[in-house]
């Protein structure tokens, strides 16, 4: 199977989405699906095959590369599907908002999902960092889908911010480009991996501090984090799903994937430290806005940061290989994020606001709603038996098993007041006597659906996981802790 | 190769006065002027030192530079703000046109420092003690250009010197970067310039003005 065909099928579906209004929705998801299902069968040949590699060497599949390409395809049908319903009844039902995007947000649905999916499926490195760009570029037009001022103002936060961060990482990517064409291998994270012992410890370090800048603000690590909150309060659930479910993940891919060239130059001393460090600062940040913050998306937004500073402290911690931790991290934040921006999504139709001082007793008004988000809060929190207790779980053993105890203790202690913080704000819009004016809208059912194939994985993966998938998140584990 | 070095040392100094006058610059033509320039200075020093190393890609790498930054990108630019931001006198700043200066000196002698380092630990590319550090520079104004200006086509400028740094930078030290390149130059930027135009437009129509530094509606605490 040509890996090619994982992006064409979205690429037909954008330029049927062009011409055809009313087939966009449809089309999209059965693109979406088909991502999905030619995703599994390139993760299958992957396990038993290791690599995979198509279009003249042009697109290259890893372990690690498979696992960020199935989160993408599982989040992208999700998204398209819990669109379909959530868009005419949640714009429907605001006033004074001007006709929405409808008919552009089918083709950039498309077209940033197919950017997303380059950045597994690309093999150069160099090219990996355009295929990030063009997230950025594809979905800025997503987050100011409703038009109004504020959601421009988020989306230009979001464009001027990221685009910064991506120049940055664009110096860092070419002088590592030199780095690996001058130790005689390809531009490709094997290439990396194989010629890091032989590159001079400045390049890679350069290249690296430009990496962590660079990558870091599209991540959303603090200080680099302004644009993040703010886009995800203005864009569509759907679209917060993606973004803070699998794109603001792939710039961590990139951050992920240059550990293991540290690690193996001699000339590096403690790479990861740099890790846990930056990681340590966005949790704790994190944790503390989540106590006070005002905006119900924006709190899930905040927990994103965190989540970004776990896997990165995780890394840095040794949680590469022992148990899994930092892959089971970013493998289980990708469906748990998705499945409460569904909910807060829901939970705003019912509401009209996002303000949490504005909205009570959520359970009361919508069980089902009020359920999608008391869930989607235990299990972001981190709280068995959700995926996210597990990975978090594996990640502070290894930190004590490997004696990183005052890092350890850190987090230990800041992802117990995440966890404090987080239900604290999900039990006050939860429970409690709902408002007496409340918007009193259906709920679409094709995102009741979404939300439901969302939960399985959240909910499933916490206690059981496929045996192919077990090999295929052991094999990526293994190439972040260094293998060629 | 002396010849070469000292035309390629004479274009690195324009790239950093340029870069400069587009930070310090009042009127928003005046700035799109030497943005242009700007561009103009990467292409003449990927041509000097395609011909001083012997490498036709980086003429490839000049072209690509042309269309899109000399030619293409200057029209998106002048077209997304609205004929009004061109005529307007001033262009609003952060901070003082005195204290942009001084701080970009400071930010030039960091990227200098910086990149030291790295030109030691590069060999055999005789270029890069030029560019190395003149792009570093360059990124630096253009992060600068963002932060200290108000209006939106002046920060994607800021963003584009950004990316027109990085570049100058890598023509010294990668000598295979001719596909790379060419998609980047040839189909990222200009994409990107042209979304973020269309953004810049839709901000001009929804609030009557493209200074996004006074939006600022969105916080934590209202």
């Amino acid at each position: 199977m040509s890996l090619a065909w994982i992006l064409i099928a979205p690429a037909i579906a954008a330029l049927i989405a062009l011409v055809s209004r009313r087939a966009a929705p449809w089309v999209t998801l059965a693109a979406s699906i088909a991502v999905l299902v030619l995703a599994s069968f390139a993760a299958l040949t992957v396990n038993r095959v290791g690599v995979i590699a198509s279009a003249f060497g042009g697109l290259s599949l890893d372990a690690f590369g498979a696992v960020y390409l199935l989160l993408v395809a599982f989040v992208g049908v999700t998204a398209a599907l819990y669109s379909i319903g959530y868009l005419p009844v949640h714009y429907a039902a605001q006033e004074g908002v001007p006709p929405p995007r409808y008919r552009a947000y089918w083709p950039l649905y498309n077209l940033f999902l197919i950017s997303m999916l380059g950045v597994p499926l690309v093999a150069n490195i160099a090219v990996m960092w355009i295929s990030i760009e063009l997230t950025t570029i594809f979905s800025a037009f997503l987050v100011a889908y409703n038009d109004r001022p504020t959601a421009l103002e988020a989306a230009w936060k979001y464009v001027a911010l990221t685009s910064v961060g991506a120049m940055i990482a664009l110096f860092g990517v070419l002088v590592l480009y030199y780095g690996i064409n001058h130790a005689g291998e390809p531009v490709t994270w094997a290439g990396l991996v194989a010629a890091a012992p032989n590159i001079a410890p400045a390049v890679l370090l350069t290249s690296f501090a430009l990496w962590l800048v660079g990558f870091g603000t599209k991540t959303g690590l603090v200080p680099l984090h302004t644009w993040l909150p703010d886009a995800h309060s203005q864009a569509p659930a759907s679209i917060c799903a993606l973004l803070s479910g699998v794109e603001v993940s792939g710039a961590l891919y990139m951050l992920l994937r240059i550990y293991p060239a540290l690690a193996r130059n001699p000339g590096i001393a403690h790479p990861g430290t740099w890790y846990i460090v930056a990681g340590l600062i966005s949790v704790t940040t994190a944790a503390f806005l989540i106590l006070q913050v005002h905006d119900y998306k924006r709190l899930f937004a905040y927990s994103t940061i965190e989540h970004m500073g776990v896997i990165l402290a995780a890394c840095g911690l040794g949680a590469r290989v022992d148990q899994l931790g930092t892959v089971y991290q970013f493998f289980g934040h990708a469906f748990t994020k998705s499945f409460c921006f569904y909910a807060a999504g829901i939970a705003t139709i019912v509401f009209g606001t996002q303000e949490i001082a504005k909205v009570r007793g959520l359970m009361t008004r919508s069980p089902v709603a009020g359920w999608a988000l008391l869930l989607g809060g235990i299990a972001i929190a981190g709280a068995p038996p959700f995926v996210l207790f597990i990975s978090e779980f594996k990640v502070l053993a290894v930190g004590f098993g490997t004696g990183e105890y005052v890092a350890t203790g850190l987090l230990t202690a800041l992802l117990v007041l995440a966890f404090i913080a987080i239900l604290y704000q999900v039990g006050r819009i939860v429970f409690g006597e709902p408002a007496a004016e409340v918007h009193a809208e259906r709920l679409p059912k094709t995102s009741l659906v979404a939300l439901g194939i969302a939960f399985i994985p959240m909910f499933v993966f916490g206690f059981y996981l496929p045996p192919p998938l077990a090999t295929l998140i052991q094999h990526a584990a293994t190439l972040l802790g260094g293998a060629a | 190769m002396q010849t070469a070095l000292a035309i390629d040392g004479f274009i690195a100094a324009l790239f950093v006065i340029f870069g400069l006058g587009v930070i310090v610059t009042r009127q928003m033509r005046g700035s799109l002027h030497l943005f242009i320039l700007h561009a103009l200075a990467l292409t003449a020093s990927a041509i000097v030192i395609g011909i001083a190393t012997h490498s036709p890609h980086l003429y490839w790498v000049a072209l690509i530079t042309f269309v899109t930054k000399v030619i293409a990108i200057p029209l998106v630019l002048s077209w997304s703000a609205g004929a009004q931001v061109y005529e307007r006198r001033e262009v609003d700043q952060v901070i003082t046109i005195p204290r942009s200066v001084l701080i970009a000196g400071v930010l030039a002698l960091i990227a200098w420092v910086v990149a030291h380092p790295l030109v030691l630990a590069i060999t055999g590319r005789p270029f890069a003690v030029i560019n190395l550090p003149t792009g570093l520079i360059a990124v630096f104004f253009g992060a600068m250009t963002v932060a200290v200006r108000r209006e939106a086509v002046a920060q994607l400028m800021g963003i584009l010197i950004m990316e027109s740094g990085a570049f100058f930078a890598s023509i010294s030290i990668v000598n295979d970067l001719s596909i790379i390149a060419g998609i980047a130059a040839a189909v990222d930027v200009p994409i990107a310039a042209l979304v973020i135009g269309l953004l810049i437009r839709s901000i001009h129509k929804a609030t009557g003005m493209t200074r996004v530094g006074l939006m600022a509606e969105l916080k934590e605490h209202r």
